[in-house]
């Protein structure tokens, strides 16, 4: 187990060079000089122009900057805005906690409602259920979300007035935020409304970025239980005379699912993708949005830095899943 | 005894032909079936959609500006499902955007799955060390959530579909050399391979004519699953303003258009995200039954 654990993290460090190496070469890509941009309408002189240039490095080798920004980002220098001049490390761990919070909201919503889905459509293998839960799976994963958020706003926001449009809580309350998270600081506040106001802001996101894991998560249990249902224990157990709720809920959903804790982890990176779309249509204040305004602000370096953090993120996540699997599955680990 | 032996030599004989043998399969699955239609109809509509339209997609009826469809009050046969802000009718716009939606799914899956084919092929008869390096490249690029990456190439191409299309092919190459090569090693390691390169078949022979053919099912799924994943990401690129420019009537930049309408007028945001969830569920239910047809060991279950 060591021995894997240690080759897996070894493959991390040439892929996390290479994802510093994309983020930061697509910056130089970029149309404009960041200069420019960051000078603005008035224009500049060359002398300053010549200065700033000195001041950012620009004037050296590629390789040069190259190395001066991977030391940078090992000690958690990602550079600073431009618009904000905030640097971009605090700028994106202050704006974390907003899309942890709907992303986890998501994960519930999907895997609270796609397991027992999955195993009903399962047992119920060729029936009405089955047809049912897995149309509307595909219809779920086959879905635009951007379209299904504007759908959900004209019925609950617009006809029917249940849930808000846009934002994490109303303009009304204000009060610190220790956790980052809303509805855990709208409780801790003790403020009348605000965790219901909280709450009613959450709950469209969360079914619009929850609705393809959703609909993934209930595909992958209903084939991981008909796969463990034809297994010879499964057998046994009902020549034993075991009852069905027994063996369905113990005996197969236990080791179906082993698959399917797989397929929640890798939907990290389904989700972030999500989230661009969902925070920009909720005006959710969260890294997807920072990013997408980031990228029409042209803001060089919080495009460049929030890029790398995601997907080191992500990798992180895959490489936590691979090595979970590897205890859960000895066989994994021989390859 | 003869004629039991001739009658079995026939049905030999009379082995149904691949095509013939997976239509079967495929004919199977009703949903499968209803998403070929649905498909036939989409890539009709998006050869000969300007032809078909009612009205130009650009033309500005300004004296009809957000008519709501025909079975509402206000609405008229003119224009059946309505007009836009703009005063365009919204029918000849979705017939219009099919083609821009086909388009982006054939070229985008086309550009990955020829790359992804030929840079799997490499990486799977290639020595180690060239395999580890293409799978390291590989995994980077799978490393950024793939609208995210989508996003910022398009940022760095200029905003247009064109580029929309090459930064979601790039996107979704590296799913196609991992197919390709993790086929390519299992079927290496077969008697008929090692046969062909006894008998002196050179390597480009075994690459392509050899082992390729054995490789394709997978593959072909996963270019029916990656079509609908195309239009999509395309859709979303269009819906954030990186995609396709007004006035294409694109569907996904059509409800970029309509965003601002949404609660003034229903049927300028319904009908183009409608497009696209029927087209996109027509080929998923297209794929499903592909893989259900191609893929031997699901068969026999």
């Amino acid at each position: 187990m060591l021995n894997y654990a240690l080759s897996r993290l070894l493959t991390f460090i040439p892929t996390f060079i290479g994802v510093t190496l994309i983020s930061f070469s697509f910056i130089r890509a970029l149309p404009g000089d960041p200069i420019q941009v960051m000078a603005g309408e008035r224009g500049i002189s060359d002398e300053r122009y010549a200065e700033l240039a000195k001041q950012f490095g620009y004037d050296r080798p590629i390789y040069v900057q190259f190395w001066e920004y991977l030391t940078g980002v090992l000690q958690g220098d990602l550079g600073n805005s431009f618009v904000t001049k905030r640097p971009v490390w605090d700028e994106f761990f202050a704006l974390f906690p907003a899309t942890l919070e709907l992303s986890i909201c998501a994960m519930i919503f999907a895997v609270a409602l796609g397991l027992p889905a999955g195993v009903i459509a399962a047992v119920n293998r060729g029936k009405f259920f089955d047809r049912a839960l897995m149309s509307t799976a595909l219809v779920g994963y086959s879905m635009p979300i951007f379209w299904w958020a504007l759908l959900l706003i004209i019925v609950f926001s617009g006809n029917l007035q249940w849930t808000p449009v846009s934002g994490r809580i109303d303009l009304l309350y204000y009060f610190p935020d220790p956790t980052g998270f809303m509805i855990i600081d709208s409780l801790a506040s003790g403020q009348k409304g605000a965790f219901v106001s909280a709450l009613r802001h959450l709950i469209l996101p969360t079914i619009v970025l929850g609705t393809i894991p959703l609909a993934v998560i209930a595909r992958q249990t209903r084939s991981a239980m008909l796969e463990v249902l034809g297994e010879d224990y499964i057998r046994t157990a009902r020549a034993k005379g075991m009852s069905p709720g027994r063996i369905n809920g113990i005996h197969a959903l236990r080791n179906a699912l082993i698959p399917v804790i797989t397929v929640i982890g890798l939907s990290v990176g389904t989700l972030l993708a999500g989230a661009i779309l969902t925070e920009t249509i909720f005006s959710w204040p969260g890294i997807g949005k920072w990013m997408v305004d980031s990228i029409f602000r042209r803001d060089y370096p919080v495009v460049q830095g929030g890029l790398l953090l995601i997907a080191v993120m992500v990798m992180i996540v895959n490489l936590t899943v691979d090595m979970l699997y590897g205890v859960i599955n000895p066989k994994i680990r021989k390859r | 005894m003869d004629d039991a032996l001739s009658a079995e030599a026939e049905m030999v004989q009379d082995r149904p032909g691949r095509l013939r043998e997976f239509w079967f399969y495929f004919r199977e699955n009703r949903g499968a079936v209803i998403g070929l239609w649905i498909f036939a109809i989409f890539a009709f509509l998006a050869f000969f959609g300007p032809w078909i339209a009612p009205h130009d997609a650009t033309a500005q009826y300004r004296a009809a500006t957000l008519q709501p469809p025909v079975w509402q009050d206000g609405g008229s046969w003119t224009h059946i499902l309505g007009t836009d802000p703009l005063g365009r009718d919204m029918l000849s716009r979705l017939i219009v955007g099919a083609r821009y939606s086909f388009f982006v799914g054939v070229v985008v899956v086309s550009i990955a799955a020829t790359g992804g084919i030929i840079i799997g092929l490499i990486a799977g008869f290639a020595p180690k060390w060239v395999d580890s390096i293409i799978m390291r490249i590989m995994d980077i690029v799978l490393a950024f959530p793939s609208l995210l990456l989508a996003l910022v190439l398009v940022a760095i191409l200029g905003p247009s579909l064109t580029n929309a299309m090459i930064a979601i092919a790039i996107v979704l190459q590296p799913h196609y050399v991992r197919l390709t090569r993790a086929s390519v090693l299992s079927e290496r390691q077969k008697d008929y391979v090692v046969s062909a390169r006894v008998a002196g078949a050179g390597i480009f022979r075994l690459m392509f004519i050899t082992v390729l053919p054995n490789c394709l099912a997978p593959i072909i799924v996963q270019a029916a699953l990656s079509f609908s994943t195309a239009i999509l990401d395309a859709a979303a690129l269009g819906f954030l303003g990186m995609g396709a420019q007004p006035p294409t009537p694109e569907w996904g930049t059509m409800l970029a258009e309509a965003r601002e309408f949404i609660l003034r007028a229903w049927w300028v945001v319904t009908f183009p995200g409608l497009a696209i969830l029927v087209t996109v569920l027509a080929i998923n239910l297209m794929g499903d039954g592909l893989r259900d047809a191609l893929d031997p060991k699901l068969k026999r279950s």
